[in-house]
């Protein structure tokens, strides 16, 4: 059990980070801590640019510093939606591509509204063909803008991945850092409803290995905010990963600016058994687990890893350190996926502290059936969670 | 029922009555009209082209109004009166015909070409042109030669093995400097990778060409890519990317962000013919005539890419007749023609920063070198033809007999030029040679704008084994 005070200690300066000047900033992510826990979390405020620290309201947090307003409520979607608005406020070189984002607002209307606000020229909506404005957004990042590109699905930027891979990624490199590429590449992924197949797509497997990239997944209306900023006004190619299942979710938000720090992943639940390894919607799935995990006795230390490249092995390896247990439990599919990369990084750096083999939970390798009972099973289910964790803790 | 399809129905009904009548009456729709490019159809804006802020409205049609765009707004030629012969669709109105006719693949006559000199370098009668001055004239000209010798020379050092790889702009000298005088510095290029001929004119110097060709510390992309792979940031000239044809989407983005900070400035780029298959050709082009991008899409058609003609590359007409398809002005010109390339490209950056659309210009030329250090062209095409085109179609002989019947050029002053260029560049490879590679540092920095840690892991894990094994490591790569 979390103590009520146990607060997870954030990630001190000295851990070099992708985009930051080791030594400069203040502390670090803000960590949420949510419904199964015990523990308290106090959130700070991270990233380069926020002027004050942000307070996260949260209810069950008495360690929580003052807060100057109470928040206000938004769901997932809105809260992408605010970033991008608050982002295209301040900087005039922050426009959207994608199909439909303009007047219609968005697949899921993350971009609702932007075009009447920002003009057509900001908000740009484009034919279908996504390899071409993937391209047209690497052409206009090199030219100084910073344009925010939208995949109507996730698995529509596999027609993008030229670009992604031979372009996005490379050309800061291969121009000598003559030009960069500050663009920020989002869209829904992830098993949803019944979408079927080419629908429910991971392609966080397919673009890990592409140099130049990082790569983060919001989960929680919180940190999708703090990540799409935090995404825009980084000057490396972002691919923010959204999942089509968590646009509506709701929670308070601070009223104040807050930017979350990309590379860091969040503690979600303090404990001391077993590190459960986790992102996006399997974070649902694993709190759930939790719940039960709890009842039985377990007390699990969950952490949502949100940066899936590169991956926080500071908060991974402390958490590591404490438990020596590791659960990874991911949507991805078996093979190639985010946890067969984060099992092969725990073990190179982590090896003496393991007490017992890193399980990982994944989906099997087969395209997403359109049936929903056979569309379940090839998701990680709560029950599975459970019973992996008591096998581990043996 | 909407009320098109009201009309629609009660104007088939009337039809079919006609029909019964009196079949003649519908002769006069039986033949497609021709595709005229010569003449442009004027286009009715929505928003006037004024002075200022009204040049850089965006497009003036909107899906969600209903209304049907400009261009099916123009009236159809044979004045149809009442709409009674027209039918009405997402799209606008179109005039409908009861024959079957099928539009043919292609037209009785190729696309005309324009040029202005003749193969003996004197201006063709009546021909319109840009005038250049002597000055302008001279420097093109040089900096054809140039072009011409550091191809020459650049090659005959990889087959020396002193560099890895390269390729020529032979025969397309033209294109490379004409094209490229006639843009300003402000204009942004997105090169393919034959044209090296652009960065020069806009100054890139022979020592830093070298520099790049060698990937030594003094490159400017730091040793990472492969000879002729250059690229400025401060002359505008996009660092070339090896895939065929992204720098065609690339150039849309560059050209929305000029119009964004309404910029007095174009984006160009350039392809082969082997580059309008590839997929983002299509989509480039569409795009930058949705979006009145001020993109000029200048088409090198050589001829061949690699050992594909272009017979097999394409159906159609060349390249110039795909720009009707996507709704754009294009012309098709004689690449070898300096002059034409230069006025043509001089009109073209006009209309579309004026106007605020995009231009396809084709270049008819030939590739006289083999694609590449790694390609040998006998293997699939004539000897002779490969001589034919580069001794009586060479494009830089047809300029100078121009520019030396103007009396601005000499012998002495040819075989001055060639000698002090070849001397400047046999020095600049000799230094460029010696120059030492980039450090170690360099092969970790710039995949992000700072080194995360995994990169620093895994640079020490890499220096730690340089240290333990020196012997099998170059001793001249500094760590």
């Amino acid at each position: 059990m979390a103590a009520a005070s146990s607060l997870h200690v954030a990630a001190p300066v000295a851990t070099p980070r992708v985009g930051s000047s080791a030594g400069n900033r203040s502390a670090s992510a803000a960590r949420g801590v949510r419904v199964a826990a015990a523990g308290s979390g106090a959130a700070r405020a991270g990233g380069r640019l926020v002027a004050r620290a942000a307070v996260a309201a949260k209810e069950n947090s008495p360690a929580s510093a003052a807060s100057k307003s109470d928040g206000h409520e938004v769901l997932l979607f809105e809260a992408l939606r605010e970033a991008l608005i608050e982002e295209m406020k301040v900087d005039p070189t922050v426009c959207v591509f994608g199909e439909d984002v303009g007047h219609y607002g968005g697949s899921y209307k993350v971009t609702k509204g932007l075009a009447e606000m920002f003009g057509d020229l900001r908000v740009l909506d484009t034919p279908i063909a996504e390899n071409s404005f993937t391209g047209m957004g690497v052409g206009a990042a090199m030219k100084g803008l910073r344009p925010v590109i939208e995949g109507m699905n996730m698995g529509f930027l596999l027609l993008a991945y030229n670009q992604i891979s031979n372009n996005c990624g490379m050309l800061h490199y291969t121009s000598g850092g003559q030009f960069k590429i500050p663009v920020v590449i989002r869209g829904p992924g992830g098993v949803g409803r019944q979408l079927g197949a080419e629908h429910s797509q991971r392609l966080e497997s397919y673009f890990q290995s592409i140099p130049g990239l990082q790569m983060v997944a919001c989960s929680t209306p919180y940190n999708a905010k703090g990540l799409m900023k935090a995404a825009i006004r980084s000057e490396n190619p972002v691919v923010l990963f959204e999942h089509v299942l968590l646009y509506n979710l709701k929670e308070k938000i601070p009223d104040e600016e807050y930017v979350l720090c990309l590379e860091e992943a969040e503690m979600v639940r303090p404990g001391e058994h077993v590190t459960i390894l986790t992102y996006s919607r399997m974070r649902y799935h694993v709190m759930q687990a939790a719940k039960t995990l709890v009842n039985k006795g377990y007390d699990p230390e969950v952490i949502d890893i949100r940066s899936l490249k590169p991956f926080d092995l500071h908060t991974i390896g402390n958490s590591i350190k404490k438990t020596h247990r590791v659960l990874i439990v991911e949507e991805c599919m078996r093979t190639g996926g985010i946890g067969a990369s984060l099992r092969s990084a725990i073990i190179d750096n982590f090896w003496d502290y393991l007490d017992a083999p890193i399980m990982c939970l994944s989906s099997q390798d087969v395209p997403t059936p359109y049936a929903a009972t056979l569309e379940d099973a090839t998701v990680v289910q709560p029950a599975q969670i459970v019973a992996a964790v008591e096998q581990i803790c043996r | 029922m909407a009320p098109w399809l009201v009309r629609t129905s009660s104007q088939l009904v009337r039809r079919a009555a006609r029909r019964l009548l009196s079949p003649s009456q519908h002769r006069r729709h039986r033949a497609p009209a021709p595709w005229k490019l010569c003449s442009v159809p004027p286009v009715p804006r929505t928003t006037s082209p004024a002075a200022g802020g009204g040049l850089w409205e965006f497009c003036s049609v909107r899906r969600f109004t209903g209304d049907s765009s400009p261009a099916a707004a123009s009236t159809a030629e044979d004045g149809l009166a009442g709409g009674e012969l027209e039918l009405d669709f997402p799209g606008g109105k179109v005039s409908f015909v009861a024959e079957m006719n099928f539009l043919p693949e292609s037209q009785k006559e190729r696309i005309n070409c324009y040029r202005v000199l003749d193969d003996d370098g004197r201006t063709v009668s009546g021909s319109k042109f840009q005038e250049v001055s002597k000055e302008m004239a001279l420097k093109m000209y040089s900096e054809m030669v140039t072009l011409q010798i550091m191809d020459t020379i650049f090659y005959e050092a990889q087959r020396q093995g002193r560099i890895s790889f390269y390729l020529t702009s032979h025969g397309e000298e033209a294109i490379n400097i004409a094209s490229a005088a006639a843009l300003s510095i402000d204009d942004i290029v997105l090169p393919q990778y034959r044209e090296p001929g652009v960065l020069l004119w806009r100054g890139f110097t022979l020592q830093e060409f070298a520099n790049q060709c060698f990937g030594n510390s003094l490159d400017y992309g730091k040793g990472r890519q492969m000879p002729i792979h250059y690229g400025s940031n401060r002359l505008n000239y996009f660092t070339v990317s090896s895939p065929i044809a992204t720098q065609l989407p690339h150039a849309v983005g560059a050209a929305y962000s000029l119009k964004m900070d309404k910029k007095e400035a174009c984006a160009i780029t350039y392809f082969g013919d082997g580059g309008t298959s590839e997929g983002d050709f299509h989509a480039a082009l569409n795009f930058a005539a949705v979006m009145e991008a001020p993109v000029i899409f200048f088409c090198r058609n050589n001829g061949w890419a690699i050992s594909t003609p272009t017979a097999e590359q394409f159906r159609s007409d060349g390249a110039v007749v795909r720009g009707q398809a996507y709704g754009m002005r294009s012309i098709r010109v004689d690449g070898n023609d300096a002059l034409a390339v230069y006025s043509a490209v001089h009109i073209a950056r006009e209309m579309a920063i004026t106007e605020g659309r995009p231009i396809l210009v084709e270049a008819l030329t030939y590739r006289v070198g083999h694609h590449s250090t790694s390609d040998d062209s006998t293997k699939y095409r004539p000897v002779d033809e490969i001589e034919h085109w580069r001794t009586a179609r060479d494009p830089i002989s047809r300029y100078r007999k121009w520019v030396q019947g103007n009396g601005w050029w000499s012998d002495s002053d040819e075989s001055e030029l060639r000698n002090s260029v070849r001397q400047e560049l046999l020095q600049a490879i000799q230094v460029a040679e010696r120059m030492p590679k980039p450090p170690l540092t360099e092969l970790f920095t710039d995949v992000y704008d700072e080194i995360p840690s995994n990169l620093r892991e895994q640079e020490r894990l890499l220096r730690d084994a340089i240290k333990k094994h020196p012997a099998d490591y170059p001793a001249d790569v500094r760590v």
